[in-house]
């Protein structure tokens, strides 16, 4: 049973992993904060210094919580659509679902006026985060809609790809035209958005993303059985005894919901959720999902809580967005497993 | 072939595809029946139809009318998680979740019987443990789908489908892909397997000598639509086997049940006669060189094989004179030289 052992050394590595970075991220930051005050505050939630705990219990708790959310979300919502579209190149970003978030946000952002940027949307408090949401969603199912129709009727999974690609150029022209006769002031809310950030997370807004989050997460942990049996192949899933097209339905739930979410508050962190499922399928030489999606989670809040702290980039008072940092920091990591692994094909799912 | 119950069994059956109203229908009037405890094989020439029957009688592709009863119930009326308690499959889809185990794909094979987390009860590890030996993979348990051969992968999914445990399995060209010595055995396996678990096996297959030898029915379909059943060995002798695979290009041998490539030819001027090994293997070469074989003795040229000590010699009787030649190629050479203009000779 030598895996198994391999398996349970690896989950716990990636565990105490995410832990010190979860600590590591919320002492690190512009201003300097002693470790034995960080954790006074967040075990006890007392200081004597309210600077320091405004910054750790509304700024940097709440970032670090978002890192873990949107880490979670993309990783297991491209883990999802790898064994759905059967293609190791198939992501959030990489399908358009990502530019289709990014459609109802910018609808939103843009078309309201100048009375919904996203600071106005804030002061919205609860329902302008369902708003946001909801059409973040809304824009990722009916991109992610639009690719599983033509699944149906295209086996080729490259041909897949290239369509999916160009439904997310199209969408991003859409936006394009939108921005080209929108006012200055929404255009520069808009862009800073498509920059990623965790930062923006605070208050209702971060329970609102947790419970979409987590539901999205209990709804894929649920498909995990019909996700195994799709890894034979729907014709082999249908035999049996899947509902092929009900489990289509609630996996493109998941994914919307996931990726909706996470995209209408982070901006469109891309990368994380092609990336990830790869390197947990390497970490654990697995695809059985019941392992896969608990493990893909782990990695995916280790890699976001890991960019969050380069973000940052210790010891300076400067921040980089965050999407920069994952694709500086993922794309040579998947370039690696492809040149080690050489195998990514016949093993991606 | 015994006469157990029907467990699959079609009344009128039109199978076909329908596509945005019109139907084009692929073969009609199939009232078929499949027994426990049978292995059928069904055969047809390519584009007979035989992957649609396949795929409609799985469940896979509506059909076009008639019914398809399944255990007495209609295919239509079971829902997709009774059906995967009733029949299992074995397709050519390629396995691209190379990633899981083979433990793990005979595992997927309980899917029907699991709860909605898929754990593993005690009786589900019992007839995975079952299937795993019936199938002879205890070996490659623990490796990755991407690690296997063709063959072995082929058990893999044969094992995930009993370890569904359905009365009936269905297979769509399991021995496709396979080298010789793979082929023979799963045929023999599958035949096995009928019997030991008294399921109903059907399967399409293009090898129609191991089909022959080992199918208890043979299912023959025809490019015009029609599905002829019966036993091996009645379908060769009433000729319908023959008539399914009628070509130019060769011809059925009904007594040693092969197929021979080239016809005897008109200008055939040699008898052969000799023991049956040797005989077999001249009579080929000859054929091949185009030099027809006589079915009368009282042919101009005889030729007299015999077994040797190094496998083969021959007399060659041709107007009065006497050829020996000790094999195959000298035969050949000596037969060109008698007759110039005949055979592959003439044409050069």
């Amino acid at each position: 049973m030598q895996p198994i052992q391999n398996r349970s050394w690896a989950l716990l590595f990636l565990g105490i992993l995410a832990v010190t970075l979860f600590c590591l991220d919320i002492m690190l930051g512009s201003v300097a904060i002693p470790f034995k005050e960080v954790f006074r505050i967040v075990t006890t939630g007392e200081s004597e210094n309210r600077a320091w705990l405004f910054i750790i219990e509304k700024i940097r708790l709440p970032k670090s919580i978002t890192a873990i959310l949107a880490g979670c979300g993309l990783s297991v919502s491209g883990l999802q659509m790898q064994t759905l579209f059967r293609n190791p190149l198939a992501g959030p970003s990489e399908l358009g679902i990502t530019a289709g978030a990014g459609l109802g946000v910018a609808a939103v952002m843009l078309a309201g006026g100048g009375s919904a940027s996203m600071y106005a949307i804030s002061q919205l408090g609860i329902t302008g985060s369902w708003l946001i949401i909801g059409m973040a969603s809304l824009g990722s199912a009916g991109v992610l809609g639009l690719i599983l129709l033509i699944a149906g009727r295209i086996r080729d999974n490259v041909i897949l790809l290239i369509v999916g690609v160009m439904i997310g150029t199209i969408t991003l022209s859409i936006i394009s035209i939108w921005q080209y006769f929108s006012q200055p002031e929404q255009l520069q809310e808009y862009i800073m958005w498509t920059f990623g950030s965790l930062g923006g997370v605070t208050g209702y807004h971060l329970y609102v993303l947790s419970g979409v989050v987590v539901a999205g997460l209990l709804l894929a942990f649920a498909s995990s059985k019909s996700l195994n049996a799709l890894l034979l192949g729907e014709n082999y899933a249908r035999s049996m005894g899947l509902t092929v097209g009900r489990t289509r339905l609630l996996i493109m739930l998941s994914t919307s919901l996931l990726t909706g979410s996470v995209t209408a508050f982070c901006g469109p962190i891309g990368f994380v959720g092609i990336a990830i499922p790869h390197i947990t399928r390497s970490l654990l030489g697995t695809s059985n999902h019941r392992m896969l999606i608990p493990a893909a989670c782990l990695t995916g809040t280790v890699l976001l809580l890991l960019c969050d702290v380069i973000a940052q980039l210790p010891g300076t008072q400067t921040v980089i967005p965050i999407n920069v940092v994952t694709s500086l920091l993922g794309a040579p990591v998947v370039i690696w497993i492809i040149i080690r692994r050489n195998n990514l094909r016949s093993s991606f799912s | 072939m015994n006469n157990h119950k029907a467990i699959v069994e079609t009344r009128s059956l039109a199978i076909g595809y329908r596509s945005s109203g019109a139907a084009r229908t692929v073969a009609t009037g199939l009232n078929i029946q499949l027994r426990a405890g049978n292995m059928v094989c069904l055969l047809g020439s390519n584009g007979a139809g035989k992957s649609t029957l396949m795929r409609t009688l799985s469940g896979l592709q509506p059909a076009l009318s008639g019914e398809i009863m399944i255990d007495d119930r209609q295919l239509g009326t079971l829902k997709p998680a009774e059906l995967a308690q009733k029949l299992s499959l074995v397709l050519t889809d390629r396995i691209e979740a190379g990633n899981l185990t083979a433990r793990e794909v005979v595992a997927l094979g309980r899917t029907p019987y699991t709860g909605w987390l898929g754990s593993l009860t005690k009786k589900d590890h019992f007839k995975i443990a079952q299937s795993i030996e019936q199938t002879g993979i205890s070996l490659l348990l623990d490796r990755h789908m991407h690690q296997l051969s063709d063959g072995e992968r082929q058990k893999v999914m044969l094992a995930r489908a009993l370890a569904q445990d359905t009365p009936v399995i269905l297979l769509d060209e399991p021995t496709a892909h396979l080298d010789l010595p793979n082929r023979v055995e799963m045929m023999r396996l599958l035949h096995t397997l009928a019997r030991a678990t008294r399921k109903a096996i059907l399967l399409s297959t293009h090898e129609l000598d191991l089909a022959l030898q080992t199918a208890d029915e043979l299912w023959l379909m025809h490019p015009d639509g029609t599905l002829l059943a019966g036993l091996p060995e009645d379908l060769v002798l009433s000729g319908a086997f023959e008539a399914t695979f009628a070509r130019n290009s060769f011809s059925f041998d009904r007594a040693t049940g092969t197929f021979i490539i080239h016809q005897p030819l008109d200008n055939a001027q040699i008898y052969l006669e000799g023991p049956e090994g040797p005989l077999f293997w001249a009579k080929r070469a000859l054929q091949r060189e185009g030099l027809g074989i006589s079915r009368y003795r009282d042919a101009p040229c005889l030729i007299r094989v015999a077994d040797a000590k190094n496998g083969f010699e021959a007399e060659i009787i041709f107007q009065n004179q006497t050829f020996k030649v000790s094999s195959v190629q000298a035969l050949i050479v000596q037969m060109h030289l008698l007759f110039p203009s005949h055979g592959r000779s003439a044409a050069s």
